[in-house]
């Protein structure tokens, strides 16, 4: 039953739909190869605007910036996040369903709210914005991810595994390294690439938590596009979705590499 | 060595529920296992055989009692510095492993050289019939394989004991009749002590030397499979293992192994076997297996001989079933088809009047439950 | 057995070995100071901040009172609550009414071909909501893709102006948060057995019959948790507005930012984000009350 096709207009509607995500992407790359600055009607092909972007420090700059604090708090929010899913799935403990249910605000709070809260934060206890603070706030709103990815990873989890390798002689901490954490790292992986993503995506909570000198991508986008068009961001968005294009199919293959 | 393999003494485990209250799952329970034997925990399900075989191996510690391997009392150390092995009901196998590795880590765990590894690992796999796929992922055998696999993984170790968890459980009819021989094969060729969890009574039977019936968290009968299948000494062990008919009455006269049993239904005594302990004018119930129960057309002795009617009669190829009725009471009986014949009333029709004789050395009678 | 006495006396070791309450705990404690420090104290530190008041210089002034409260009463701010409602709302419907229909198709397709169009969906997902947001301001701007298109075929003659208007800010919502109602949809109509839809066509209900009253009922979790994933971010979001609504479109947002970053007036700004926290918790809690939704809201 499952095999059977939709239907001719169900295809068709998603179809339109489909266009109606895509054709604005595609407006975007196609134009970022355009001669014309203005970019208001194609004139001709150039990589000019590429060149413009790697020789742009500011760019440069928010790059480093982006990265550094992407991977920072990632790999925070995976190891904070995995631990947290596994105490979560496995045990009992006092305070468990108040863990769990906090652990949903960064999730069901509006941006700003977190945003504005940690900005407040920092300015009580007197913590000069920047890189760190920015790093700090993005492994708050990372850790509840990691955890709700990791944790329904964890749903199927046979126990026994780990029995298995204690059984057969292996202490907790061996039993961890080459039982768990092999078993559980797909969904660590999956739950390290939405921390990733979600950090190289955030403008709201960054804006509020940056300091001088610590503007990243989304920061530094915002401000060129705030009143003008310039290719010079296509050319940079067109890199951005190709990335992330990448990324993800490395992701997939990871996935069905391991099921 | 210490005369018993695994011995448990008095052990009690409790578990505390999710809503605050407390389960007994193994309740004051002693067992000696010796060394070589193939022995079987049986039971229903939340008997408790499971919560002693994960005792036996590490993974549970016992609330009170002691757990002794090889004399030793093994207290709370760790399963993985135990000298016993599981198979797991589950099997699990390490899916991210091949067959290799999954049977090379118990053995990489001792530290044992690369070189005694691979001799040890390709033993063993020839030894359970995995020759050969040595480099195949667990997802890619059969269900019988990765059980193979599994036991594989656990004989490799050469434990003093291994403990298997319903090892056969997921496994379909005919492959688990054939696993069963090849499993009591196989441990009399290893001369590995055997601690067989299962709720299969048949399974327990064919394999064990040794079988402890169990319930409710008590282990209540320990003995051999002819044992518990002709001598229960309690209604549960009657009920649970094969089929039984039971009358049930008061105690009249204890006499040696001998008792009579006043039962309404019959509105007469019936003698039977005594089990140990049973007085005067206790409940007691009568036992009688079906193929025990002699069918005929005039009465055969004075005593423990009854008139019934005929209500049912089923041809199951071996047997015919027959029930009959006395006074409201179904007893059912099996009859060996001895001739080969089309007529299935060809020893008795439905509403016959015959005679049905419960000889003494055949019926057991227990205390009521 | 000597090994396993000198293990034993590992006394740390043992504890945690011994007692899963304290592995649990060991566990989770990173993730609870974390969230303590970073994510509740915040939080509270606002909701007293909301009762302060602002004093000359932008600081802030320690008198407890409900002024700013007071202040959010007022018909301007009542307008631009009522509004940033009005705009979240018709976020979650459009996402839902465009939402829907991909996310059924999606569920019916053969499952082979099924990972492709997911993952179709999740591309712009993952891409910076800025560069989404870029590219329709180059659509809809007056010298942008649209009016070049319109004016060509000669269906206009001067450009609309769409950009900077609140019909822009709706768009640029609605393609901005679209993937989060498809996939919690997809995830509650790919679980429904097409046994059902079967059964319902044994006991006699035509296909729309069968939609209506076995497919709607059962996608029912998805749909409440994409509205909870669209709705809530929709009410306090305030880049969209700025980068496409102009100075005429104020949301909530936008109110609580200026008056952290550019009027200075924290506490006013705090009680704005203690008033939209109220309404996204009642909200939650009333969605969340009707159906369970966790595991829906796993993207």
């Amino acid at each position: 039953m499952r095999e059977k096709k939709p239907s001719l207009w169900l295809r068709l509607v998603s179809l339109l739909i489909y266009a109606y995500i895509y054709i604005p992407i595609i407006i975007l790359i196609v134009f970022s190869f355009n001669t014309q600055k203005l970019n208001v009607r194609w004139e001709g092909f150039t990589l000019h605007w590429y060149e413009v972007l790697f020789n742009d420090a500011n760019i440069g700059l928010a790059t480093r910036n982006t990265l550094l604090i992407a991977i920072t708090s990632t790999i925070a929010a995976t190891i904070i996040g995995t631990m947290a899913a596994l105490a979560l799935q496995r045990y009992r403990f006092p305070g468990y369903t108040l863990i769990e249910s906090a652990l949903y605000i960064p999730v069901i709070i509006p941006e700003v709210v977190m945003g504005i809260s940690l900005l407040a934060f920092f300015a009580f206890i007197q913590f000069s914005l920047g890189l760190l603070t920015i790093t700090l706030s993005h492994i708050s709103f990372n850790i509840p991810f990691v955890v709700l990815v990791v944790r329904a990873r964890l749903h199927g989890f046979d126990k026994s595994i780990e029995e298995a390798a204690k059984d057969l002689g292996a202490n907790e901490i061996i039993t961890f390294w080459r039982v768990t954490l092999p078993t559980i790292l797909p969904g660590v992986l999956s739950g390290a690439l939405l921390a990733f993503t979600l950090s190289l995506d955030d403008y709201v909570i960054t804006y509020f938590t940056a300091g001088p000198g610590s503007t990243t991508l989304p920061l530094r986008v915002f401000s060129m596009v705030r009143f003008t068009v310039t290719p010079e961001v296509n050319a940079l968005s067109t890199i951005w979705i190709f990335t992330v294009f990448i990324m993800m199919l490395i992701n997939q293959l990871l996935t069905r590499s391991n099921t | 060595m210490s005369e018993f393999a695994v011995e448990l003494r008095d052990v009690v485990k409790i578990f505390p529920t999710p809503e605050g209250g407390e389960i007994t799952a193994v309740n004051h329970i002693n067992m000696q296992i010796k060394h070589g034997e193939f022995f079987s925990m049986l039971g229903p399900s939340g008997c408790g055989k499971t919560t002693t075989l994960r005792m036996i191996a590490g993974f549970e510690w016992p609330t009170s009692g002691e757990v002794r391997i090889d004399g030793h009392v093994i207290g709370r150390t760790p399963p993985y510095l135990r000298p016993v092995n599981t198979v797991f009901q589950s099997y699990a196998l390490f899916q991210h492993m091949t067959v290799f590795q999954n049977v090379a880590f118990g053995l990489e765990m001792e530290r044992i050289r690369k070189d005694e590894i691979k001799r040890r690992v390709g033993e063993v796999l020839e030894m359970v019939k995995l020759g050969g796929m040595e480099h195949r992922k667990p997802q890619q055998l059969s269900g019988g394989q990765q059980q193979r696999v599994a036991l594989a993984r656990a004989l490799v170790k050469r434990p003093k004991v291994l403990l298997l968890d319903e090892p056969l459980g997921a496994l379909d009819l005919k492959l688990r009749k054939e696993m069963q021989l090849e499993l009591k094969t196989l441990q009399e060729q290893v001369g590995i002590t055997f601690i067989y969890v299962t709720h299969d009574q048949e399974e327990a039977l064919i394999m064990s030397d040794r079988i402890a019936v169990m319930n409710r968290g008590k282990a209540l009968q320990i003995g051999t499979p002819v044992e518990i299948y002709e001598r229960p000494t309690s209604q549960f062990v009657a009920d649970f293992i094969g089929e039984t008919n039971f009358l049930y009455g008061t105690v009249r006269f204890v006499e040696a192994d001998k008792a009579s049993v006043y039962v309404p239904v019959l509105d007469s005594e019936v003698i039977g076997l005594a089990t140990a302990g049973l007085t005067v004018g206790q409940k007691a119930v009568i036992s009688i297996r079906p193929e025990k129960i002699r069918i005929s057309d005039k009465p055969i002795l004075t005593k423990n001989c009854f008139s019934a009617r005929v209500t049912l009669i089923a041809y199951i190829g071996s047997d015919t079933r027959v029930s009959v009725d006395i006074n409201g009471q179904r007893i059912n009986i099996w009859e060996q088809n001895k001739i080969s014949s089309l007529d299935t009333n060809i020893y008795y029709r439905e509403n016959q009047e015959v005679w049905i004789t419960l000889f003494p050395e055949n019926t057991l009678v227990l205390p009521e439950e | 057995m000597s090994i396993i006495n000198s293990v034993q006396k590992l006394s740390l070791g043992k504890v945690l070995r011994e007692n899963p309450t304290a592995q649990g705990l060991l566990l989770i404690s990173p993730t609870t100071i974390y969230l303590l420090i970073f994510t509740i104290i915040p939080m509270i530190l606002v909701a007293i901040l909301s009762l302060m008041i602002r004093g000359m210089y932008g600081n802030v002034v320690y008198q407890i009172n409900l002024a700013n409260y007071v202040r959010l009463i007022d018909p301007l701010y009542v307008r631009i609550l009522l509004y940033s409602l009005g705009v979240g709302l018709t976020t979650t419907v459009l996402t839902i009414l465009i939402g829907y229909p991909l996310a059924y198709f999606i569920a019916h397709t053969p499952i082979r071909e099924r990972s492709l169009y997911l993952f179709l969906i999740l591309v712009p997902f993952w891409t910076n909501f800025i560069i989404r947001i870029y590219a329709w301001i180059m659509i809809l701007r007056s010298e942008g893709f649209l009016n070049q298109l319109l004016m060509n075929i000669g269906l206009i003659e001067a450009p609309l102006n769409i950009l900077y208007t609140p019909t822009a800010v709706l768009i640029g919502m609605v393609y901005e948060f679209l993937p989060f109602m498809v996939l919690p949809l997809y995830t509650s109509l790919e679980k429904i057995e097409s046994a059902q839809l079967e059964a319902a066509a044994d006991l006699g209900a035509p296909p729309w019959k069968a939609f209506l009253r076995v497919t709607l009922p059962l996608s029912l979790p998805g749909m409440i948790a994409g509205t909870i994933l669209v709705f809530i971010p929709a009410m306090g979001m305030f880049v969209v507005p700025d980068l496409m609504g102009g100075a005429k479109t104020i949301l909530i947002g936008n109110v609580i930012r200026n008056q952290f970053l550019v009027s200075r007036d924290w506490p006013f700004g705090a009680a704005a984000s203690i008033l939209l926290l109220i309404m996204t918790l009642i909200f939650t809690l009333y969605y969340t009350r009707k159906a369970g939704f966790s595991e829906e809201l796993l993207i």
